[in-house]
């Protein structure tokens, strides 16, 4: 940049950045002003305006743009907030290059012009990309955490193993419930396997066929699979879509897949303080008795 | 609300998701119960696959109407697609070109009270109703 320009912007930075700071008060930011405090506004547009200098006196570094940038993701504002802010300040930034110097010739303003873009578009353009990237780490930090609570596989005893489904399964996801369930089957050395899709809201033609297939490929490794958890809803659609289920055990609750499950492996559930409970009758039937 | 239309474009799976979302809520507010609630949302997940599936991409459209019963849900699933061949076929229980299950279209069918297809070299248009009981 022409360093008569730089002085001139430079010497009348603190006129500059109170005409920007008035401009942005009356910016789109305002929809947004009822969650925000005058306080917090002001604090982060002197940030700003500040990075903005410090980069024209050339002793800024990418670090202090991304870190703002990191700062706009976090507070939720808009990526307008930048774009408009960076806007008013090269149109601002020209008018008083304009203003200060005596020459009006239309070569020295598109020069002026020329000079400020190449200062405004780089700063513009790296903030622009420190947003987006912020955002789309935040999205596939989202992803590996959605995708850490695909699909779990439980071992509750020996040979008995559930896959608690909750949520949409989409073509992704079904993918992960078939391997998890096989790695988890060969694993765990299940017999029984339950699926439980309590959790997931709509069980059409796809979800269904996924379903059968992953049913079929326990069966194929030697285990059985229970699916559990159809609510009478989801009951009616299946019969509606005439989707065919009769190739594996079904049942209305986890409760009863888990019985059902029990019995498959010949074992049950007892009562292991039965004797108390005899106890009780003696001393109840040695009352009647007086 | 009444007439009103809405629209939600289908270009990704979860758009899906999206539109099955817009359909169930619209279906609560219209007042079906549960069990209607269940059957919209599970015959627009199939319709909405459909497009993502075979025509890449289309739209699906929600308005409520009014008809001999008190009032209805009207789908209308939009693409532009290639359009299907043998419309009779993909009508009948275990039809299908992609390895499915085949039970999408004919189980939409049962699942909603009205059922219309129209289907071209310039796209599909299905057309479904449920009353209100």
């Amino acid at each position: 940049m022409n360093p008569e320009y730089q002085d001139i912007l430079l010497a009348h930075s603190n006129d500059i950045i109170h005409r920007w700071m008035n401009e942005l008060e009356d910016s789109k930011l305002k929809e947004y002003k009822s969650t925000i405090s005058d306080e917090m506004i002001e604090q982060v547009n002197r940030e700003f305006v500040n990075m903005i200098f410090d980069k024209l006196k050339n002793d800024s570094s990418r670090e202090s743009i991304e870190q703002f940038s990191e700062r706009i993701v976090n507070l939720g504002w808009p990526l307008g907030y930048l774009t408009g802010g960076m806007q008013s300040f090269r149109s601002i930034c020209i008018r008083t290059l304009i203003e200060k110097i005596d020459r009006h010739d239309p070569e020295t303003f598109l020069q002026v012009m020329d000079d400020v873009n190449q200062w405004v578009d780089p700063i513009k353009n790296e903030l622009i990309d420190a947003y987006s990237s912020n955002w789309s780490n935040i999205i596939s930090l989202q992803k590996v955490a959605l995708q850490e609570l695909s699909a779990p596989l439980i071992p509750v005893m020996d040979g008995v193993t559930i896959m608690p489904l909750v949520g949409t399964i989409d073509t992704d996801r079904a993918k992960l419930i078939m391997e998890n369930l096989l790695d988890g089957v060969i694993k765990n050395r299940a017999d029984v396997v339950l699926i439980d899709i309590t959790g997931v809201p709509v069980v059409d033609t796809m979800v269904a066929h996924h379903i059968i297939q992953a049913a079929e490929a326990v069966r194929l490794i030697g285990a059985t699979c229970i699916l559990v958890g159809i609510r009478p809803e989801i009951a009616q659609t299946i019969v509606n879509l005439g989707i065919d289920l009769d190739k594996f055990p079904t049942k209305s609750t986890l409760k009863r897949g888990f019985e059902k499950a029990l019995e498959m492996t010949d074992r049950q559930v007892i009562k292991t303080n039965d004797h108390d409970d005899k106890v009780v009758d003696d001393i109840i039937q040695s009352i009647d008795k007086e | 609300m009444k007439g009103a239309l809405t629209t939600v474009p289908i270009y990704k799976e979860w758009d899906i998701v999206g539109a099955r979302q817009s359909g169930r809520n619209m279906a609560k507010d219209l007042g079906f119960s549960t069990v209607d609630q269940a059957r919209i949302a599970t015959a627009i997940s199939e319709l909405a696959r459909n497009i993502y599936l075979y025509a890449g991409q289309g739209e699906v459209s929600f308005e409520e109407v009014q008809g001999d019963t008190p009032v209805g849900l009207k789908i209308i699933a939009k693409d532009n697609g290639p359009g299907i061949d043998q419309i009779s076929k993909v009508l009948e229980d275990g039809y299908s070109t992609s390895g499915g299950l085949g039970a999408g279209l004919p189980g939409v069918k049962r699942l909603m009270d009205d059922f219309d297809i129209v289907s071209n070299e310039n796209g599909t248009t299905v057309t479904v109703v449920m009353w209100l009981r």
